[in-house]
């Protein structure tokens, strides 16, 4: 009996090696080691055997249970091995050959430029106001401590919009109207930037264009001094170009700032640019806002960021940026 | 304004590196925009004489001229210019001369002929900017000579100064001088002239009257005699020639250096061609004629004011242009010199109207210095080293008035971040002419007539910012603690951008101006606001709407073979305001988005995500005809009652009429009136731990009906028990009526706190059918 017992396993093992699939697999299981397996029959010969016979039957039994149980589930794994790496060949994909769907969409520099700006003074602990492109003659220049006729209007190829009174209306030539709004309409104490877009009658070239942007900082409280405008630019030029970069403060000319003043960032090679203009907000200005010049005082700013934006891409010429050139606004 | 710095040292002595002193001028407001040194190079120049010219065979662009440098042996030169005359002298650059541009001057052939050395144009000898012929010489120097030994000519730096609408001292030598002096530190004064005066003759009988005082606040005339009418001092036409200024006579030049030395125009008559003789000031009457200097025949308004002579004919634009009669020729003999303050805003507004802007004109509109006359007519006399009569004829209008100045060294103080003190201030303000004296802790400072910007307090504090130095005052941070923020709009607008370029859509920026007719060709209504002074035509009109720029941009795109573009925009619009009255257009915020190739339905797809973005839960959209829109492939974009903008394709027309090929899907939302609605900040909605029920509906409905209506009747009827309903499938063709088709909704349905049953679904099933088929004209499909 033993010796049968022996010739099954024998005679299972090349079967279990020769099978191919696993639904055959599968088969030959029930057939090896199913109730009505032969294996089995031994088992329900086992009573009809005294204690050592059935102790040695059935000890074989179980054996030889355990080894055909092994030897299958090994050639199950290999099998299922094998399938597996049929299938991931036939699903192969050639990643690269796919072809691209619409990629992102970008944003436009002037817009990258604008909200890295903000996001600069924001950090700085300003909140940014905004107002309309098209404004009255008070909120543009009369507010500004430009009167009538005044020769520093000429700085500005102003362009006039028809409504009401010639020359009552304009398209603003800075964003400075948003800083009357400001003040006319809130208590200091004041942090605030105004970016936002500017318009004058300039013929477009390389480097001027009759639509541009801007970003100007209004501060407003009791003790503000031109050591806290040198101190604020000096800190938003580091955050903005790099630590390594410096600023200076040169005396200059605008009707709403008193003193008036350039201002200048040296790059780490020495050399300098011209960003911009500000000041102290000159008393004329608070009391046309309404706001006590004895009382409170403060400091304004501003510098145009097309061509900021452009240059740090390699842009030379501003009117590249409106052309809406796919090629062009992809790029950035 | 252009300054040379041996002039500025006629008045101190400045030393030192011209670098450094640009710096200096620099950091007093006077931006050197220029730094050139002058003199260099010229060792080679030596002055000729024209004996003949010649035309060159087979060449129209250059001529041979034979010169006689100074040995009487012709010398053939070849020139491009064609202004000298046989007699004339002119600069020659000989064979090995390097010029100050680094060009090496050596014999060449020239279209054929031999050239042996070369005639120079000012430009080329680095003397000031004249380049249109060559720089033709005073007839009186030797030929041979040195051409800078003739002309006076010594290494010199010449500065280009930025000078600003609040410097009117600074539109003159002197007054750059005394400024960076008092920079330095160094004693600065104004030339103290020695002419010979005599006894007042023919002033006697010159009468000058102003008749707008308060256009003229000073005119006053003097009498020059012994005057020999001849060519310009060399030194001086160089320095004239440097600020760039053409040499003309001795009479001319001296009028043009005593302005750009002490600021003051002025205008020389020739006494015996002055009708009266004597001046009057007055307004010009409306329509009347003045043929200026530069050859234009003006027509003047009542708001120009007129010098004119005794017998009230105009002789010239006051303080911009002399008329072309009373000029100086070689017969003048005796000189009628004006000077005259005339006030700024006049000016500007004249000069303004005329587009006529002079070096008098831009010296007057900053404010002249009324104080410094007597000294340019002593000037002037010496200068040209004639007589000048005992007396003036005078007559005084409406000068301003120079108040004194209290400045608080407190104020000064608390602005500028720094106490200086009063003493230091004082010492700050005394040599530029602030004087002041003390009073209480204060000083009260006497503004110097060649200030006219200069007024108040804090002109005054300037000052004294500027002379102690603007890098001097260190840097601080503001104390207060100031939050920063973006605020929620700003936000939305952040999100909005990031989520449609996401979308593969990219930013344009199409300018806001219009063509004439752009409008019109979007099929817009064509009333948009005008532009009064547009630089060209085709940008004259503010848009109305995003469309024409964002439909331009694809035109663009399209004609440069770039299909399938997505562009979005977020800018203003300008519309006329519905209150006639208002002061400002109605100008919105608005979102527009065009997707080139692609239809109606994306548009929809995208006003979808960018309701779901921004946090609006219940928008709907209306089908509407909207101006621009393709008529059967519009909609109305709803929150609520109000409309917050449009979406669909561009009209078949709009697209024709730009040469565009394909389709566009259009999308407009106007931010201000949406943004301004409440949105965001949704409470959470629990969602059931129950299983749902989930059914389709598939309802026949006439294609009048918009299905948004079929939806909005589904979720009233569904009640609370309805999760969701989504359209999955619309289906026209076999089996369904003509003009109708099959709108097919998937339903969930789930309860918060329970299972529902077979009868529940069962119910609210049939409550939704029954109101579609009752409210709408349509049935449900088997």
């Amino acid at each position: 009996m033993l010796d049968e017992i022996a010739a099954i396993e024998a005679a299972a093992k090349p079967l279990i090696a020769a099978v191919v699939t696993l639904d055959e697999l599968t088969l030959l299981d029930q057939q090896l080691l199913g109730k009505k397996s032969d294996l089995s029959t031994f088992k329900a010969k086992l009573g009809g055997l005294d204690p050592d016979g059935r102790r040695a039957v059935g000890g074989a039994v179980n054996r030889v249970r355990d080894a055909l149980t092994g030897a299958l589930g090994a050639r199950r794994a290999e099998l299922e091995l094998a399938e597996r790496l049929v299938r991931l060949q036939a699903e192969r994909l050639d990643l690269t050959e796919v072809p691209p769907a619409t990629g992102a969409g970008h944003l436009h520099l002037v817009t990258q430029a604008m909200e890295t700006l903000e996001d600069v003074f924001v950090g700085m602990g300003f909140t940014i106001a905004e107002g309309p492109e098209v404004e009255t003659d008070w909120h543009n220049f009369g507010a500004l401590n430009f009167p009538p006729d005044h020769p520093a209007r000429d700085m500005y190829d102003t362009l006039y919009v028809e409504m009401g009174e010639p020359g009552s209306t304009v398209l603003r030539t800075h964003t400075s109207p948003v800083q009357v709004r400001v003040m006319s309409t809130q208590e200091p104490p004041i942090y605030m930037v105004m970016p936002g877009r500017v318009f004058r009658q300039d013929t477009p070239d390389a480097t001027h264009m009759p639509v541009f942007h801007q970003i100007e900082g209004l501060v407003i409280d009791r003790d503000i001094t031109f050591a806290d405008l040198a101190g604020t630019l000096d800190a938003f030029t580091k955050a903005f170009f790099g630590g390594e970069f410096t600023s200076r403060l040169r005396p200059s000319y605008f009707p709403f700032t008193e003193p008036s003043a350039e201002f200048d960032i040296q790059r780490p090679d020495g050399s300098w640019l011209e960003l911009g203009g500000c000041g102290m907000v000159h008393p004329n200005v608070l009391q046309n806002c309404g706001i006590d010049p004895e009382e409170w005082q403060g400091f304004a700013f501003g510098f145009g960021l097309d061509r900021l934006g452009a240059s740090a891409h390699g842009v030379a010429d501003l009117r590249d940026l409106f052309t809406n050139d796919i090629r062009f606004l992809n790029q950035f | 304004m252009k300054v040379l710095l041996s002039w500025l040292r006629d008045f101190a002595p400045f030393e030192g590196d011209p670098v450094a002193l640009g710096e200096q001028l620099s950091d007093l407001g006077m931006a050197v925009e220029d730094l050139q040194r002058i003199g260099e190079g010229l060792s080679g120049v030596v002055v000729a004489r024209v004996l003949e010219t010649r035309p060159v065979e087979g060449a129209n662009k250059i001529h041979l001229v034979v010169v006689d440098a100074g040995d009487g042996q012709p010398l053939e030169v070849g020139c491009g210019a064609f202004n000298m005359q046989v007699g004339d002298l002119v600069p020659l650059a000989t064979l090995g001369t390097t010029m100050p541009n680094g060009m090496e001057i050596g014999r060449r052939k020239m279209a054929g002929v031999w050239s042996n050395g070369m005639l120079c144009s000012a430009q080329e000898l680095g003397l000031g900017e004249d380049k249109a012929g060559i720089f033709i010489l005073p007839a009186h120097l030797e030929p041979g000579g040195l051409f800078t030994e003739a002309m006076g000519i010594e290494p010199d730096v010449l500065y280009d100064l930025e000078i600003n609408p609040n410097r009117p001292d600074a539109m003159s030598i002197a007054g750059v001088a005394r400024d960076l002096a008092a920079r330095l530190r160094i004693p600065f004064s104004l030339p103290d002239p020695s002419s010979q005066v005599i006894p007042a003759e023919a002033i006697g009988s010159v009468g000058v009257e102003i008749l707008a005082p308060e256009r003229c606040g000073l005119f006053e005339a003097r009498v020059l005699r012994g005057v020999t009418v001849g060519p310009g001092e060399p030194k001086m036409a160089t320095r004239l020639a440097l600020l760039g200024m053409r040499s003309i006579s001795n009479v001319v030049d001296v009028s043009n250096y005593v302005m750009l030395e002490l600021g003051q125009p002025n205008h020389p008559y020739d006494l015996a061609k002055v009708a009266g003789p004597g001046f009057r000031v007055r307004l010009a009457r409306e329509g009347e004629l003045l043929s200026t200097l530069d050859g234009v025949e003006r027509r003047l308004t009542p708001d120009d004011l007129l010098i004119c002579d005794g017998a009230d004919v105009p002789v010239g634009l006051a303080g911009i242009m002399g008329g072309a009669t009373s000029e100086i020729d070689a017969t003048t003999t005796d000189v009628l010199l004006e000077m005259a303050w005339f006030h700024p805003i006049g000016i500007v507004k004249s000069s303004r109207r005329h587009k006529l802007r002079s070096e008098a004109s831009a010296r007057f509109e900053k404010g002249a210095d009324p104080e410094v006359v007597d000294l340019a007519m002593r000037r002037f006399a010496e200068l040209l080293g004639a007589s000048l009569e005992d007396g003036a004829a005078v007559a005084g209008g409406a000068l301003p008035a120079r108040p004194p100045v209290l400045v608080r060294p407190a104020r000064v103080a608390k602005l500028l971040g720094t106490d200086l003190g009063r003493e230091r201030i004082a010492e700050l303000l005394n040599p530029i002419g602030f004087r002041s004296t003390a009073k209480g802790d204060d000083l009260e400072v006497r503004i110097p007539s060649w200030r006219y910007d200069s007024s108040t307090e804090i002109d005054v504090i300037e000052e004294v910012a500027r002379h102690h130095g603007y890098t001097s005052f260190g840097r601080t941070l503001p104390r207060a603690a100031a939050t920063g923020a973006l605020s929620p709009r700003q936000r939305d607008r952040r999100r909005l951008r990031a989520t449609l370029i996401g979308r593969g859509i990219s930013e344009a920026m199409p300018m806001p101006f219009l063509a004439p007719g752009e409008l019109t060709r979007c099929g817009l209504p064509d009333d948009g606001i005008t532009i009064a002074n547009p630089l060209v035509a085709e940008q004259s009109v503010l848009r109305t709407s995003l469309l024409p720029g964002l439909v331009g941009a694809i035109a663009h795109n399209w004609a440069h073979r770039n299909h399938g573009v997505r562009l979005f925009e977020i800018g203003h619009t300008f519309n006329r305001a519905a209150d006639p009255t208002a002061e400002l257009p109605d100008e919105r915020e608005v979102l527009g988005a065009v997707l080139a190739g692609l239809d109606a339905s994306d548009a929809v797809s995208l006003w979808h995500v960018v309701a779901e973005v921004l946090g609006f839960e219940t928008v709907r959209i209306e089908n509407a005809e909207r101006p621009g829109l393709h008529p059967t492939r519009a909609a109305r974009l709803m929150l609520g009652d109000l409309a917050v903008g449009a979406l669909g394709e561009v009209d078949p027309g709009v697209l024709d009429a730009h040469g565009i090929g394909e389709r566009l899907a259009y999308l407009e939302v106007d931010l201000d009136t949406l943004l301004a609605e409440a949105h965001g900040g949704a409470t959470y909605r629990a969602f059931s731990l129950f299983p749902s029920s989930d059914i389709d509906l598939a309802f026949e409905v006439a294609d009048e009906v918009p299905a948004a209506s079929v939806e909005d009747v589904i979720r009233a009827a569904g009640g609370e028990l309805l999760w969701s309903v989504r359209l999955f499938d619309v289906y026209r063709g076999t089996g369904v009526t003509d003009g109708h088709r099959s709108l097919a909704y998937a339903l969930r349905f789930q309860a918060a706190d329970r299972t529902l049953t077979e009868a529940d679904v069962a119910q609210v099933r049939k409550t939704i059918i029954d109101a579609v088929q009752q409210s709408l004209p349509a049935t449900l499909r088997g």
